[in-house]
Formats: structure tokens, sequence, C-alpha cells
């Protein structure tokens, strides 16, 4: 701790003591003033000005926030069903904010409007049946609008069936990075398991091969074990080592019985998946997004497409979406252009290059370790022709039978 | 008083059965607790507004674990920061510190009975409320600091230490204190229904029970129901921790120094813990919501001196809220690849809690309409919660809408609504609360202009606060990052983070006026009259000194409903609820 720190401790410090003592005088001297600690019309007539400012400062305050920053929220949706949710979005929102207007400004206006006088005597009524039923009626009518459109809407984009003619992409999730396997030739995503984890098979794809390297791999270390056992003489040595050879039969089972259990077709519909880094889709193609985690929860989530969905270890999840507009396209996009500008000048302030431009990303939005804030992948979206070049070119090394 | 017998030191302050001795005591713990967890919100935020800047503040006050070498947070110590200002922030403050404090002073004193159903029970559920506090806190000072997979404690993250650092000791820490702190709800929840239920005075039908009442009364039966779920899926986080259970695990990946490890499990789901999590964690958000709107109920209507607006209406609606929260949790689950039919299930069930939501806003403010409102800083506060309750509890209908939740799921979006609707809401009852009832506590008034200066700053700023996480949101910024810096479509959100982290820090040192004025008015406050808000219920009937079993002669009897102000042909504009009805007047 040095000298500087002590002494800015030393200040935070003083400031209390100064606001304590400020606090106190002002105490003191209400008491000398006679006051009793009760609420006068003075007071009453106070604070009921102080509300009624209040209202209108709020919803000040809500205008203001939306034109300063109003550019900043996402812009005009970059997926197909991205436009039934943002419709459904704005119809709520209105909703919401005209409710807003006219609760807020009704509360605080009242509460100026019949500020405590000491002359005045409140109205008395305990209740109005007739009112209490209009204002259960009400919420209940717009709600079951709201309810019906949100369930077509939900039953819209989660549909099952949206999977049918998509491209199947798998988005494989680690702390703390990002890794897709695209379907290849034949459009289908060959089963994938920890178990069949290599260095040579991040994503634990389940193929023929993969099972010959990593089984005879398995065998050879057993057997060098076993081999290792006979002349070892050492007693803890030896248990250590028998220990792991058990411990590798056992996985040797479980491998070979999980093997079995996947039929042919999957393990040859891995052999022409490619695995890749980054996330390359085609515009206005449907992409059937399917989802798997290794270690712990992570949560996909593609703001620019509203799509998120989590990825859950032990479970593979689905989300389907088709983009509608080229990452080209969006940097014409006069909010982004804004948006970008921006970060750009503050980058510059901050002393770095100035030079980044607008990409659509994948974040990881579920609480995942200490590199949560950082765990993303870049997705480009392209026309179908640059796609299919990209793929092809990704195919000849990426592939799993290459691997 | 004549059967006032002598106590020792420790019968009366410490281990007191009193119910409103142990009511101040949860009081000052839960205070305490709530200064923790703004100080670390403050850190927080001083990281969020001024990314990877030295914060000499958290490193003299948690030590050089918690800071990288230049000085700076370290991500682990923001997660652990999040994950321990959520956790005491719920269950700490809002739960044990609202809760314990006003069912024990007001549930003996408003129902007109000499103590609580069992004295001793409710001692203890101090006692290890205060033990939990004790272990949360202390969960700070351990190797690999405390628990940092978030409030939620979603596992896999809180099981496995190769996952998070936080899931070590300090997971275990967490864990222990939270099985403590159930326990502690569990035997006061139960004291609190016993007694509402048998001990009430003659004539306190249940329909003639105030408003604070039947808040307290259903809380406590939400917090008995809901608990022991949160109880169980803890012991099976432990199991599976400890004992090589696969309750929640699947096969898992992690790399241990740098090698991948594979732990074996088969079967679990980690999606089984979030739906025992939610089963309580729903009713939790109305555990920690009713008794600040029965708080407020109360307060309104005395200030407003006018009956409550529809107080069968507000009972039903208390009742609607608690049965529908046991029946919502799957909306904090859209995006977990639950079955979408399910989640449109939840998603109906949680926009109907709409309902009866809004029956008391509007009820609350046809109880101002024509009223003679008196502005303590009480009824402010009051006041406040009811804008806050509107404002936060309108973007529940974004996030109860699956499809919408689909964007703004774990984004600022949520921080922003559930801070204002729930966090807000309750904190401003909270103190709306302590503000009425501190004359009932200490015999004292609290220093008015104060108040109101505490008010108006810390109203303000919570606005300031809370209000622009909304555009973050909107923004498509996560919660729970340590950083932005690293996306740069998040780069000019800087300017919003700014003005939030202005606006918290403010708030957080405004509270010293509170802390001031609580503190100093218990010594010097004005001498409080018996009744000094002209209120009806029978808490004000007590003499203002403390002595056990609350009433020096009989408990007083009660011969109409609470809200009985202004009523034509009185004198005063209140009749307090021990006044028997003169010849032919009509209850209500």
């Amino acid at each position: 701790m040095d000298l500087n720190f002590i002494f800015k401790i030393l200040i935070g410090f003083l400031v209390i003591v100064t606001i304590f003592q400020v606090v106190r005088l002002i105490e003191l001297s209400s008491r000398l003033a006679g006051n009793k600690d009760e609420v006068t019309d003075r007071s009453n007539k106070i604070n009921g000005i102080l509300l009624f400012i209040s209202g209108f400062a709020l919803v000040a305050f809500f205008f203001w926030q939306r034109a300063q920053w109003g550019y900043l929220t996402l812009q005009d949706p970059a997926s197909e069903h991205g436009v039934l949710i943002d419709q459904l979005w704005h119809t709520t929102m209105g909703l919401i904010i005209i409710v807003f207007l006219i609760l807020q400004p009704i509360l605080f206006g009242f509460a100026f409007l019949y500020r405590g006088r000491k002359k005045r005597k409140a109205y008395f009524i305990s209740h109005n049946n007739k009112l209490e039923i209009f204002w259960t009626a009400i919420p209940t009518v717009v709600l079951s609008v709201l309810i019906v459109y949100g369930l077509i809407v939900w039953g819209d984009v989660t549909n099952i069936n949206n999977a049918k003619d998509g491209i199947f992409i798998e988005v494989y999730a680690k702390q703390f990075n990002w890794t897709a396997r695209y379907a290849g030739e034949d459009n289908k995503l060959g089963d994938g398991h920890v178990r069949f984890y290599a260095p040579t098979n991040p994503l634990g794809v389940v193929t023929d091969n993969m099972y010959k390297i990593q089984s005879e791999d398995l065998d050879k270390k057993i057997k060098s074990d076993k081999e290792k056992l006979l002349i070892e003489k050492n007693i803890g040595k030896q248990k250590t080592i028998s220990d792991r050879i058990d411990r590798n039969m056992a996985k040797q089972k479980m491998f070979k019985a999980y093997y079995n259990s996947i039929s042919e077709e999957e393990r040859k519909a891995g052999e022409d998946d490619i695995v890749v880094a980054e996330l390359y889709l085609p515009v206005n193609q449907k992409v059937a997004m399917k989802f798997r985690s290794q270690d712990v929860i992570h949560s996909a989530y593609m703001p620019h497409f509203r799509a998120q969905m989590n990825c859950v270890p032990g479970l593979s999840t689905q989300f389907v979406f088709t983009p509608t507009k080229t990452t080209e396209e969006m940097r014409k996009d006069p909010d982004i252009i804004k948006q970008v500008a921006e970060a750009n000048r503050i980058l510059v302030e901050k002393g770095q290059q100035g030079n980044v431009e607008f990409d659509y990303s994948l974040l990881c939005n579920k609480i995942c370790g200490n590199a949560h804030y950082n765990m993303k992948m870049k997705i480009v979206v392209v026309t179908q022709e640059e796609y299919d070049l990209w793929l092809k070119e990704q195919g000849e090394t990426r592939m799993i039978k290459n691997m | 008083m004549g059967h006032h017998h002598k106590e020792s030191f420790f019968s009366k302050y410490i281990f007191s059965m009193d119910h409103k001795m142990i009511s101040k005591q949860f009081l000052i713990t839960g205070m305490f607790m709530g200064v923790v967890a703004m100080v670390l919100s403050a850190l927080f935020r001083m990281q969020l507004a001024n990314p990877g800047s030295k914060n000499p503040i958290l490193e003299f006050l948690l030590g050089s674990n918690y800071v990288t070498e230049a000085g700076a947070m370290t991500p682990d110590a923001y997660l652990a920061l999040v994950t321990i200002h959520g956790t005491i922030m719920v269950f700490f403050v809002l739960t044990g510190g609202l809760s314990g404090t006003f069912a024990n002073l007001l549930i003996p004193l408003q129902i007109g009975a000499r103590d609580m159903a069992s004295g001793f029970l409710n001692m203890l559920s101090y006692w290890f409320f205060f033990l939990s506090s004790v272990i949360m806190i202390a969960s700070f000072f351990v190797t690999g600091g405390p628990a940092s997979a978030g409030w939620t404690i979603y596992p896999p993250l809180s099981a496995m230490e190769l996952a998070i650092d936080g899931s070590g000791l300090g997971m275990d820490l967490w864990l222990i204190s939270m099985t403590l702190f159930i326990v502690s709800s569990l035997l006061g929840g139960l004291n609190y229904i016993v007694t509402i239920l048998n001990l009430r005075t003659k004539g306190m039908s249940m329909t003639r029970m105030p408003l604070t009442m039947w808040a307290i009364f259903v809380t406590a039966i939400l917090g008995v129901l809901s608990f022991p779920v949160l109880l169980s899926a803890a012991l099976l986080l432990v199991f599976d921790r400890t004992m090589g259970t696969s309750f929640y695990l699947s096969d898992i990946m992690l790399a241990d120094n740098g090698i991948m490890q594979v732990l074996a499990h088969d079967g679990g789901s980690p999606v089984l813990f979030q739906h025992l999590f939610w089963f309580l964690g729903h009713p939790e958000v109305y555990i920690v919501l009713l008794p600040a709107l029965g708080i407020t109920s109360e307060i309104i209507a005395t200030n407003s001196r006018k009956p409550i607006f529809g107080y069968r209406a507000m009972v039903g609606s208390i009742f609607a809220i608690g049965f529908l929260s046991f029946i919502v949790w799957g909306h904090h689950m859209f995006i977990t690849g639950m079955n979408p039919f399910l989640g449109s299930v939840f998603v109906f069930t949680t926009l109907l809690i709409a309902i009866p939501s809004a029956i008391k806003v509007f009820n609350y403010i046809a109880t101002l309409w024509r009223g003679n409102l008196q502005f303590t800083p009480a009824m402010l506060f009051s006041i406040a919660l009811v804008s806050t309750f509107i404002t936060g509890g309108l973007t529940g209908l974004i996030l109860g809408d699956s499809a919408l939740d689909i964007n703004v799921h774990d984004t600022y979006f949520v921080v922003a609504h559930f801070h204002i609707v729930m966090g807000l809401s309750a904190i401003f009852g909270m103190l709306a609360g302590v503000y009425h009832w501190y004359p009932r506590m200490y015999g004292r008034l609290m220093n008015l202009k104060l108040g109101y200066v505490h008010f108006w700053g810390t109203f303000i700023c919570a606005y300031g606060t809370f209000f622009p996480m909304h555009f973050l949101g909107m923004a498509g910024l996560p919660r729970r990052y340590y950083d932005n810096t690293a996306y740069p479509m998040f780069e000019s959100l800087i300017s919003i983070n700014e003005v939030v982290s202005f606006f918290a820090i403010t708030g957080a040192v405004i509270q010293v006026i509170f802390f001031f004025n609580f503190f100093y008015s218990m010594y010097r406050g004005s001498k409080s009259p018996q009744n000094p808000w002209k209120s009806n219920t029978l808490e004000w009937t007590a003499p203002v000194e403390h002595l056990h079993g609350n009433w020096p002669g009989e408990i007083p009897t009660v011969h109409r409903w609470a809200y009985d102000y202004s009523k034509p042909g009185k004198k005063e504009d209140f009749v307090p609820q021990n006044v028997p009805l003169s010849k032919g007047e009509k209850e209500h």
C-alpha cells in the first residue's frame, strides 16, 4: 500500500465524517428551531410539489434516455423470425410505455393533488366492486391478447419442423471458446461424446476411424502398463499402475459399449463433418444449429439474429433461424455506422487503433467461469457462392476424416 | 411494571425470547448485511465504469487475492462480488432482514398476542440466521474466495472446483450458510403461521386483520412450502460435490493444469437443479415482495387518512399472487432446451400474475385519491414503492413472454427488471417500515428532515441506477460480464455504465444519512407519543416502553377493521380497532 492510497482512504474517510457532521448540524439546528418531527402543511406542500415534479422528471428522464442511447440498442433483426419477434416486441413495448406514461403521472399527480392540509378531510370510501371488476377486466383482456400473440410467435420460432430444410451446424462450447462443426455433404452431423475426445478429435465425434485410433491407443497403454507391472518391485507403485490399468480397462469397456450403441449410418455421417473456429453462414438459408457443451452450462447468444439457446452438458439443444442480411449489408446500416464510429472514437481515446468494423458475434450468456466475459466467436454472413467456396476450402483441411 | 422481572444482560439483549427484541436483532443484522452487499455492489460498479483500473479500496477491504498485480479487480473477484451481493441482498436483507424484522415486531402487536407462539423457536430462528450470516461473510477469506457461480449457483459450474476457484471451499461455506438460513426461515415461518392462526385476540377475526398480517401470513406459507425444495436441491448438490453421485452431472471434461480430464458421471441433468432451484426461486421473489406490499398497504392507508381501497380485493390478490408464484418457475428456463410446449404453459401462468399485481396498483392509487396525504418519510417511500412496482412490473410482461425472452434473457434488461420490481420495491418497503415503526421499536421518532433528504436522494439515485440498465440490455449486453471491452459492439456503452455507476455509488453514500438518523435517534431522537401517526392498528395501543407481554393489563378486544380513517360522523379522523362500534354504526 503506497502513501498515495493511504491519502485517498483518508480523504474518503474525511468525506464521510464531513457528511456525518453536516447531517448532525442539520439535525441540531432543526431541533433548535423547535421542530418536533411532525409533518406540517408546509412540509406536505414541499414534498407534494417535489413528487409532482418527480412524476414529470421520470417521464422526461425516460425520453431523454431514448434520445441519448436509442441508437445503441439492437438494430433491425438480421433473421427471418427476428422480424416476428421484433413486431411482438414493439407491440408489447408500446403498450408498456403507454401504461407507464399514464400510471406514473397519475400516481405522482394524485400525491400532489391530495397533499395533506390541516383543514382537509379525506373522503371515506372503502371499496367499489364495479371499479374493482372494471380494472380486473382490462388487464385480463389485454393480457389474453398478449398471451395468444406471444404464443403464436413462440410456436412459430420453436416449431420442431423448422429444422427440416436447414443446413445442420453444431456449435460446441467449452471454457472459454466456441467451435463449430459443419455437417458436410450428407447434411448429417455425426454423434459426439466427450469420452471420444482426443487432441485430434476435439469435439469427440464418433467415427470408425476415431474409434480405431483411440481404442488402439488405449490397448497400447494397457499393454505397456501390464508389462511395467511385471518388472515393478515397489508395492506402492504397483498399486498405482494396477489402478491405472483398471481405469483404462473400464474406459475401454465403456468406449466399446458407447461405440456399439451408435449405428453404422451415424458413424459414417460424422466422417465428412468439418470442424472450424469461425462461423460462416449463407444468407437466406435456413440454419439448424445444434448446441453441445463439454463442461459447464454456456449460452449461445446471437443478439442480431434474435437467437439464443443454452449449451447444456449431456444434452443436445437446437435453434433454427435464417439469416437475412450479410455482414456487408449490416455494415451499411446507419445506426451501425454511428455505433462503430463511436466505438472507434473511444478506442482512439484509449490510445488503441480505432479501426474496428462491425461483425456479428456469438457471445456466451450464461456465467461459465472467470473468462466468461471473453468467450466469443465471430459470425460471418455471406452470399451462397462465397459460402460454398469457403466451405470447400475448409473441407480440404478440417474434415474429421483428415484429422 | 410490577410483574416485570429483572433480567440479565444476556437474556435481555442476546438470547432474548421477546419478539420485539428479536425483531431488532433481525433488523440490525439485516442492515449490517445490507451495508456489506451495498459496498460489494459499489466495488463492482467501479470496475464497470472504469474497466481494468486500479481498485485499492477492494485490495484494502479483501486483500491482495482479489486484485491483479496491477491492482485491478480480477475476473474471479468480480464474479465473487456479484454472487455474494445477490445472495446477501435476496436472502439476508430482503428475506431475513425484512420478514424477520416486521413479522416478529408486528405479528403479536397487530393481532393482539403476548408474544409469538414459541419464543424459543423464535430465538433459535434468529441465531441460525446470525450464524449463517457470519459464515457467508467468512467465505470471503478462504482459499479460492467465496462462491462465484452466480447467486443461482447452477451446476456444473458450482459443482467442480476445476471449473471456477469459488466452487471449492467457498461453495461449501455457501451451502452450509444457506442450509442454516433455510432452517432459520422455516422455524420463523412456522412460528408466524401458528401465531397468526391461533393467538389472535378476541374480536380479531381473519377478515379484520391489517393487510400487513395477510401479507406476512401468505409469505410464511410460501416460505414453508418452497424453502425445503431449495434445501433438497442444495443437499443433492453436496452429494454431487463430495460423494461422487450424478444428480446434476453427466460426463464432463475440464482442463486440469492444461491437461484435459474426463470427470466420469452418468445420466445426471443440470436442468434438474434449475427446476428445483426456481421452484424456490420464484416464490422467493414474492417472499421478498409481499411483506413490502403489506407494509405499504398499511402506511398508505394510515397516511392517506383513508381506508385502504378494496380490502377484500387486496387480500384476494395476495393469495392469487402467492398461488401463481408456485407455477411460474419455468419462465427462468425458457432457453434451457426445455420443451417449447412446457414453455407455453409457463408463459400463460406468468403473464396471469400481472392481473393481481395490476389490481394492487390500482387499489393503491385509488387509496390516494381524495385522501389527505401526510408525507412522512414512510409515506414517501411507500409511494416510491408503487412507482417502482409499476415500472419494474411492466417489463415483466416482456420477460415472461418466451418469444421475447429469447433475446433479452440474462442480459442487463433482466438486471434492470428485477432490481426495480423486486430490489427497489422491497427495499423501499423495508425503509418505509423502519421509518413508520421506528417509534414502536425504540420509543423515539427519527428525524424528519434527514428522512426527507434520505428519501429524495435514494429515490433519485435508485431510478438513475436501474432505469438506464434497460438500454444496456436492449443493446444485447449480457449480465455478469467483468468487462465489456472484449466486444467493439459494446464499446460505446461505457457512457451508460458511467451514469449507472455514478448514481449507484452516490446512492450508496447517501445511505450514511439513514444510518446516522437511525442510530442517533435511538438516543437523541424526540420522544414518541404513544400513537405518533394516529393509526388504527393495535400495536399503537400498547405503551411506548417495551414490556414482556406487550400490554400491561388485558389485551385489548377488537371491534372493527383496521381502516376506519376519516369515517363520517367521527370527531377524529381515525378510530382504533379496539374502540367499540357506536350504536347503529356499520362496520365499513
